[in-house]
Parts: C-alpha cells; sequence; structure tokens
C-alpha cells in the first residue's frame, strides 16, 4: 500500500484513544436502545454527529421531544469548547487540499489533544497521516456504539439507572474542568443558573434557561471572574 | 420522538456540530479573535459542564422522599473515584453501577 508507513503511525498513535472510544460508545449504544430506539440511530449518529457529549445529551432531546431551534442552540453551546481548537490547528491544516473538511468534522477533543502533541515527522506524507488518525478514531467510535447498540437490543438484561452513566460523564469531565482552570466561579455560575432554571421553568426548556441565564451572569461579574486566583 | 423526527434531529446536530468545529477556520484566519470570544471560550465549558451534571438530574424529585440522596451518593461516589484513581473509564463505569445497584435494589 501507498501509505502503508503513515497508516502504521497514525494507528500507534492512536492506540490510547482505541480503548476509550470503543467503551464509551458501547455505553452510548447501550443507553440509546435501552429507550427502545432502533439500533441503527446509534451508527447513524456516530458516523454523521461524531460528538461524545452531544450524543449522549441528544439520547435525552429524543426522549423530551425537544423542539429543532432549540436543539440547535444547546448543541452549539455544548460543543463551543471546540469551536477554537481549529486556532491552533490553522497553519497544520492548510495544505491538507481536499482532506481539510473531514480533518475539520473529526476534530473531537481527544483526535484535537493528538494532532497537537504530537511530533512532526519530515518522512510522513502529514495530510494522510492526519487523515488516517481522524478516521481511526472515528472508526473506534462508530464500531464501539454500534455493538452497544446490538448488544443491548439482543439482551434484556434490567437497565433502570444506565442513563446515570451520562451524569458520571460530566462530573469527570467537570473534575477535568476544574483541574485546567483552578477558578470556582464558573461552576457556581452553573449551579446558580441551574437551579433557578430548574425552578423557575418546564423542564424541557431547562437547559436552554439555564444557558441564557449563565451568560447573563458571565458578563455581570466577569471583572471578578477574571481576578479570581488562579 | 418518532424515527423521522430523530433524522430531522440528527441532521441539525450533525450540521450544527461541524459549524462549531469549522468556526475558527472561517472566522479567524486572518485575525485574532475578539476578547470577548476569548472570555467565553476561557469560562464557559466549566459553566456548561456544571449545567449539564443538573440537566441530567432535572425529573429527580428533590422536594420529596429520598430528596435524591441516590442521585447524589452517586454524584459523590463518581467524583471521589476520579479524584483517587483519575481514570475516566472506571469512574464512569463503577459510579453508574454503583447507581444501578442503589435504584434497583434500595427501595
Amino acid at each position: 500500500m501507498k501509505y502503508e508507513r503513515e497508516l502504521k503511525k497514525a494507528f500507534s498513535t492512536s492506540i490510547p484513544v482505541m480503548m476509550g472510544y470503543t467503551v464509551l460508545g458501547f455505553a452510548f449504544g447501550l443507553l440509546l436502545v435501552s429507550f427502545n430506539y432502533d439500533w441503527y440511530i446509534a451508527p447513524l449518529m456516530s458516523l454523521f454527529i461524531y460528538a461524545g457529549a452531544l450524543q449522549f445529551v441528544a439520547i435525552g432531546f429524543f426522549n423530551a421531544k425537544v423542539g429543532l431551534v432549540d436543539i440547535a442552540i444547546a448543541s452549539w453551546f455544548i460543543n463551543i469548547r471546540q469551536s477554537f481548537y481549529g486556532l491552533s490547528l490553522l497553519k497544520r491544516f492548510k495544505k491538507t487540499g481536499s482532506f481539510k473538511n473531514y480533518l475539520i468534522f473529526g476534530l473531537t477533543d481527544e483526535t484535537y489533544a493528538l494532532l497537537t502533541t504530537i511530533k512532526d515527522d519530515k518522512q510522513l506524507s502529514k495530510k494522510h497521516y492526519y487523515v488516517f488518525l481522524t478516521a481511526l478514531n472515528q472508526s473506534y467510535w462508530f464500531i464501539g456504539s454500534t455493538l452497544g447498540a446490538l448488544v443491548g437490543t439482543g439482551l434484556s438484561f434490567n437497565t433502570e439507572g444506565l442513563e446515570f452513566s451520562l451524569t458520571a460523564l460530566f462530573v469527570v469531565l467537570c473534575i477535568e474542568q476544574y483541574k485546567n482552570l483552578q477558578n470556582i466561579m464558573p461552576f457556581l455560575i452553573g449551579l446558580i443558573a441551574s437551579i433557578c432554571a430548574l425552578i423557575l421553568v418546564p423542564s424541557d426548556k431547562m437547559l436552554i434557561s439555564s444557558i441564557g441565564i449563565s451568560l447573563i451572569l458571565l458578563f455581570l461579574f466577569k471583572k471578578k471572574i477574571e481576578n479570581e486566583l488562579r | 420522538m418518532n424515527n423521522y423526527e430523530i433524522y430531522l434531529a440528527i441532521a441539525v446536530m450533525s450540521v450544527v456540530n461541524y459549524l462549531t468545529r469549522v468556526f475558527p477556520f472561517i472566522f479567524f484566519r486572518k485575525h485574532e479573535p475578539p476578547k470577548f470570544v476569548v472570555y467565553i471560550e476561557t469560562y464557559f465549558p466549566p459553566v456548561i459542564m456544571t449545567i449539564l451534571i443538573l440537566y441530567t438530574l432535572k425529573d429527580i424529585d428533590f422536594s420529596n422522599a429520598p430528596y435524591g440522596l441516590k442521585e447524589i451518593l452517586g454524584v459523590v461516589f463518581t467524583a471521589f473515584l476520579h479524584l483517587w484513581l483519575k481514570n475516566y473509564l472506571v469512574s464512569i463505569f463503577s459510579g453508574t453501577i454503583f447507581y444501578m445497584i442503589l435504584v434497583q435494589y434500595f427501595v
């Protein structure tokens, strides 16, 4: 094969992600079909959306029959951290030609981390290496979620409480965020905004209202937040 | 949702997700992002993560017994495991199994 070296290097780099994506993808597929959705919804989502946290939250959107506009706004804010990944990759992606769109589409947290931390090897064709790495990562997520959905459809065990995997995922992500930021203010704002929204609005508008309230709070307390000891 | 509504929702999420990722390639190719954008970028992710924790618990009744105690225990257990072992797969899986045991075997 013409680009065998690139594929081999991409594969060895992607191994840490393989474990995480297959297992988490499996959990996603299992959770999705536990609400009696068809198994093929899982691979469809992993193929076209390809975003971990958003796909998990989407199950909640399906259950609550959330409107499309609300889904669009909530998705944007859930993924807002990814809106800035590209900044550090502008140069790297410049000469990737027709692959560029796929590379941008595949910029998950983990793929971004691999792409920015690896050392460049002059002998490798970079764009092929990037594409293999991105595609391998997506294939792990795709395979994991498809298997989870298929296994979940075949099995009939008591899945009550399985939805907590989503809560646990966000607890873990929250702790990781705190380690990076070392500033308690944004977490307090998120907490206050959610509690207000829980009390004031019906639960199907809770996410979108919390986002609105927290944005207002973020700008009201901008000085205090930025001056907080880091 | 029925399958048709789900396909529409998937289409919307696919487009928005791609737009969030392509955003800097369109807008910041030539100039630096404005200050308020950098501010949101730095401080909004922790805000949304906190909101999402409560969002996943929005249908829990905290005003009647058992006052959301199982959920609180589940969150504390998951956080404890994660601070201790620092392995996100272990934390998520053990936390979920812990919670499933709580809701399935303890009334």
